[in-house]
């Protein structure tokens, strides 16, 4: 009698994929991983909802068009994107042992990064010294709050990054080592989509309409 | 270790020695375009002022997208499903608590009494 077994081919479609066994520790990190990067960004959507709500509240004071310069936005916009792009291609390296292409890219990450932190340090220090800091206006307050939690992300990023660059040098690619570094690379490529929320909802609508 | 052909880990592709450089590249071309496209539609006066948000949010839409596939490498492959899934709960949740936010507020808004009128009736 073997008709009744007949839609059940392989032994994974009889028992489901569970029965293949546990994932490799590599999918098992990544995909938590994930899942952080996923809560992170609905943190990142309760800011970003009070900015929305808030961005009308000037209070008097300036506005969206009177602070932001889109000239300086945009070589933040392409700091992040380059050093994005480096990421990448260190990981490509790193996965192909090519360590010196990965210094190489590593170095570009954390540079290209640390010019969008110094230009971006540098918006919040003019903006404080016209008068237009946090406690100006509800407005500015949300603004803060948003722009500088994903600075704060980008120095956290930088600071792994570092600490990356060196378990590699001490400890050669290894296989959690790798695991890390594929995290991190992770983290630096979403902090790159918040930064497109950013540009278009805070800057791009803040001098457009 | 014998893969799970339904699994892949996040930001890793199937074949690693072939394409990863131009899947790259391609990225950050797509990404550079809709970024130009962006500071092009916000910063010229050519299009209708209302329709303004809604063009911008579809360019920052197109790019997310470009920065999934090509850097996160989150893809429809049925290796990707788990990824996919999460990715879907995390964009309701996004959805949910940005235009929940921005609808009740704008009702609130509309229904506010102004805050001139509020001192009079104190009086």
């Amino acid at each position: 009698m073997n008709t009744a077994s007949t839609a059940l081919d392989t032994p994974e479609e009889a028992t489901g994929p569970s029965a293949a066994g546990p994932a490799p520790v590599e999918i098992v990190v990544a995909y938590g991983f994930w899942i952080f990067l996923l809560s992170d960004i609905i943190m990142f959507s309760a800011l970003f909802a009070s900015y929305a709500v808030l961005s009308g509240d000037t209070a008097g004071g300036p506005v969206g068009r009177d602070l932001f310069n889109l000239q300086h936005v945009a070589i933040e916009t392409l700091c992040l994107l380059f050093s994005s792009y480096a990421c990448g291609l260190g990981s490509l390296a790193i996965d192909a042992a090519r360590l010196p292409a990965f210094y190489l890219c590593s170095a570009l990450t954390f540079i290209l990064g640390a010019t969008f932190l110094g230009l971006e340090i540098t918006e919040f220090v003019g903006m404080v010294a016209q008068g237009a800091g946090p406690t100006r206006s509800a407005f500015l307050s949300a603004f803060f709050a948003l722009v500088g939690l994903h600075g704060v992300h980008v120095s956290i990023g930088l600071i792994w990054l570092a600490f990356m660059v060196a378990q590699v040098a001490a400890q050669g690619p290894r296989d959690y080592v790798l695991r890390r570094l594929h995290c991190f690379s992770l983290f630096w490529h979403a902090l790159d989509i918040i930064w497109i929320a950013l540009l278009t909802l805070v800057y791009l609508l803040g001098v457009g309409s | 270790m014998p893969q799970n052909p339904r699994d892949r880990a996040p930001g890793k592709e199937r074949d690693k020695s072939s394409g990863s450089l131009a899947t790259y590249t391609a990225g950050l071309g797509f990404a550079l375009l809709l970024t130009a496209g962006s500071f092009f539609v916000g910063k010229t006066g050519l299009f209708w002022p209302p329709g303004l948000p809604v063009g911008l949010a579809v360019l920052a839409i197109a790019q997310m997208g470009v920065h999934l596939v090509f850097f996160l490498h989150i893809g429809t492959g049925a290796d990707n499903h788990n990824n996919v899934l999460a990715l879907a709960f995390g964009v309701l949740i996004v959805t949910l608590v940005v235009g929940g936010s921005l609808w009740i507020m704008m009702h609130l808004n509309a229904n506010m009494m102004p805050a001139a009128a509020a001192m009079e009736m104190r009086n």
